[in-house]
């Protein structure tokens, strides 16, 4: 139901391979706000079990703690059916040397510790030629389409008026339909950042989403009792 | 300047730009509680983002200083909007500004600053605090120059019943407000004519008072538009209940309603209990700024339903606080309901100092005194006095008697905002003693 056009990053369906598991704190964070789709890998196998069906869209593969499993992880990624393109190195100083002949394994690395605004940059830039191929990026679910180029919302083809933070929370959703995130996750995921509300804002956002989508479609974003929320139908019930 | 921020500029400047914007409002207030607002260029938004708008702040009630007038207009991003009522020349869009010293720092004449300073404080307690209004209006005819309020249900104003015109002006409120991120829980004709209420779905407070700035605004404007007269004057008709602005107040801890307790008979936490004490103990400080005018204190009168009270109770409108009952298995609903302020407040200075009131009361574990659950308006002076029960200030010149001496009003509204006050409204209490009033001609030119 969803139609995505670009890839990179804003691109719900395409996941990002992340190595090691769980992933570093800060990696995971700077990926969360830049709106990435992503999974933290423990190694090839588990990369094997999790693959999206078409494929990774990337890896961000981290050399400090366990070089040895990054590289062989590399690898790996490269000999696949669906060959991984984009893979970017996390390494540290003393690591540099271990670059040396295997510039095969990987298309851009990255010194840690990183500054987020880096890694970002350099996640963008990797994408950057295939987001010229499709400049349109388009989320669109029953009548309801999110421009992610333009930030701009519609609905049944009316423009729909809506705040920041209802926008984000909208596009969160709306890229992960069927799926239900509890209040935290939503905070932590769209807000990502101290706000007056705490928590409850969540609550506030979605009654002010459903006002503004209007009676017949405030059903979209379902309560799930004592979970928390879910855009659309789910999978299993539809 | 950190990368949501970024991101939520760009997300204001593109709206501007695809919605094709042609004026986009500053919204402020001045400490009266009045919205100022001045109106800008699409062009000059980025700008106005990045450094702010500099005006000369000395034609701003409360704003006044001898030095330093000019100060700064801050957009705050998240609360950018696009006005629904959109003419044909263009969309036109808003946004609230916090207001600044021109090099930054927050100006201590701006109320929005005030909440925010408060709103700190809880948080580094780690509360959030939630308010959800019940708000009481009239409409009435135009004004006709003799300012004397006729009730649209009074008949022959409209061809079509005047209950099918309010209540058709209220839908089209409550689309408005829905439209501009401002949920509506309830909504209905009062039992006084041509009264009306409405009542908002809790918010955090700041988003809660730029939502009432923003509500009294759209139901004066969408009136207007009906060439009738909105107005959230506290008492307009003699003999005719008041409208108020009922306050249910929660505090939350992460997702937890602090104010929650299984244990207790009534679901009060111990903290609920300490905030209802510290609301009771400095009620009377507090009531000049959460009843600011005259007129307020014609209000909070015996027999209509306002309290006269500084007393507490589950179930007694009689009384100033009262502890709703919330549906069973939503703890997220215990509440208090404060029913003293009405809709003429400064909701930004409002929930200020009753937030303050009430982090007194957990800060110093206050005791609650006893439930008052009788009628109060039946009780004599001396019965009243048994239960130590006080009254609230009878006039605005007692209000400020009271809060002239509150250190804990001073410190929640800052020095700057405390004196401006004391000083504008004694001069608005002085300018009242010397009127002469019809009831008094009525009353006595004849007779004596």
């Amino acid at each position: 139901m969803t139609r995505l056009v670009a890839p990179g990053a804003e691109q719900p369906g395409q996941k990002i391979l992340v190595f090691p598991s769980p992933a570093p704190v800060d990696v995971a964070r700077t990926l969360d706000l830049a709106g990435y789709c992503w999974k933290a890998v423990s190694g090839g196998e588990e990369a094997t079990k999790h693959e999206p069906m078409d494929g990774w869209a990337g890896a961000v593969v981290v050399c400090d703690d366990d070089p040895e499993g990054a590289w062989a992880l590399c690898r790996s990624l490269r000999k696949r059916a669906i060959p991984v393109g984009h893979v970017l190195v996390l390494i540290n100083g003393v690591q540099l040397p271990d670059l040396d002949l295997r510039d095969d394994l990987f298309d851009d690395f990255c010194l840690t510790p990183f500054h987020p605004r880096e890694l970002e940059a350099r996640m963008r830039h990797m994408y950057w030629t295939e987001a010229k191929v499709g400049r349109e990026s388009l989320v669109e679910y029953s009548g309801l389409v999110l421009n992610l180029e333009t930030y701009q919302a519609s609905f049944g083809g009316q423009p729909l008026d809506l705040t920041y933070m209802e926008y984000e929370l909208l596009k969160f959703l709306a890229q992960n339909p069927g799926k239900v995130f509890s209040r935290e996750t939503l905070l932590s995921r769209v807000w990502g950042y101290e706000y007056f509300g705490g928590a409850r804002t969540v609550d506030v956002h979605i009654r002010r989403l459903r006002a503004k989508l209007g009676e017949e479609h405030a059903n979209l974003i379902q309560t799930v009792r004592s979970v928390g929320y879910r855009f659309g139908q789910s999978k299993w019930s539809a | 300047m950190a990368p949501m921020q970024d991101q939520q500029r760009d997300y204001v400047l593109r709206t501007v730009e695809e919605r094709g914007i042609r004026l986009v409002r500053l919204w402020f207030t001045d400490v009266l509680g009045t919205l100022k607002s001045f109106a800008i260029s699409p062009a000059e938004m980025e700008n106005a983002m990045n450094d702010g708008m500099s005006f000369d702040g000395s034609s701003i009630d409360g704003y006044s200083r001898v030095q330093e007038s000019d100060v700064l207009a801050l957009p705050d991003a998240n609360t950018f909007e696009v006005l629904p009522w959109a003419d044909t020349k263009g969309a036109e869009a808003r946004v609230f500004c916090d207001i600044a010293k021109l090099d930054g720092t927050p100006f201590d004449g701006d109320p929005r600053q005030v909440l925010k300073r408060n709103l700190n404080a809880a948080r580094e307690k780690g509360y959030s605090f939630y308010i959800a209004p019940d708000i009481e209006y009239f409409y009435f005819a135009p004004p006709d120059g003799t300012n004397k309020p006729v009730p649209l249900d009074e008949g022959g104003f409209f061809d079509l019943t005047s209950t099918d015109i309010a209540s058709s002006l209220r839908k089209e409120t409550i689309r408005t407000l829905e439209t501009m991120s401002i949920p509506v829980e309830y909504s209905f004709h009062e039992d006084a004519p041509s009264q009306h209420e409405i009542d908002l779905r809790h918010t955090d407070a700041l988003t809660m008072a730029d939502s009432v700035m923003t509500f009294r605004f759209v139901v004066k404007e969408i009136a207007a538009l009906h060439n009738v007269h909105a107005t959230f004057m506290p008492k307009p008709l003699e003999n005719i209940q008041g409208s108020g602005m009922h306050l249910h107040l929660s505090l939350f801890k992460g997702e937890e309603n602090a104010f929650y307790s299984a244990d207790d008979p009534y679901n009060l936490s111990p903290t609920a209990k300490c905030f209802m004490a510290g609301l009771l103990r400095h009620a009377a400080e507090i009531t000049a700024v959460t009843n600011q005018t005259v007129n307020s204190y014609k209000r909070l009168v015996p027999g209509f339903e306002a309290p006269v009270h500084i007393s507490w109770a589950r179930n007694n409108r009689s009384g100033l606080i009262r502890v709703p009952i919330p549906k069973r298995g939503s703890e997220s609903a215990t509440r208090l309901e404060y029913r003293s302020p009405d809709p003429a407040c400064n909701p930004y200075l409002a929930f200020s100092v009753i937030l303050a009131a009430g982090l007194r009361g957990i800060e110093q574990g206050y005791e609650l005194p006893k439930e008052a659950d009788s009628n109060l308006f039946e009780m004599s002076d001396s019965e009243l006095e048994k239960l130590s029960i006080q009254q609230l200030p009878q006039s605005l010149s007692d209000a400020l008697r009271v809060m002239e001496n509150s250190s804990l009003v001073a410190e929640a509204l800052g020095e700057h905002i405390f004196e401006w006050f004391l000083r504008n409204k004694r001069h608005e209490w002085r300018s009242y003693k010397t009127h002469i009033s019809e009831y008094e001609l009525g009353r006595y030119l004849k007779s004596l």
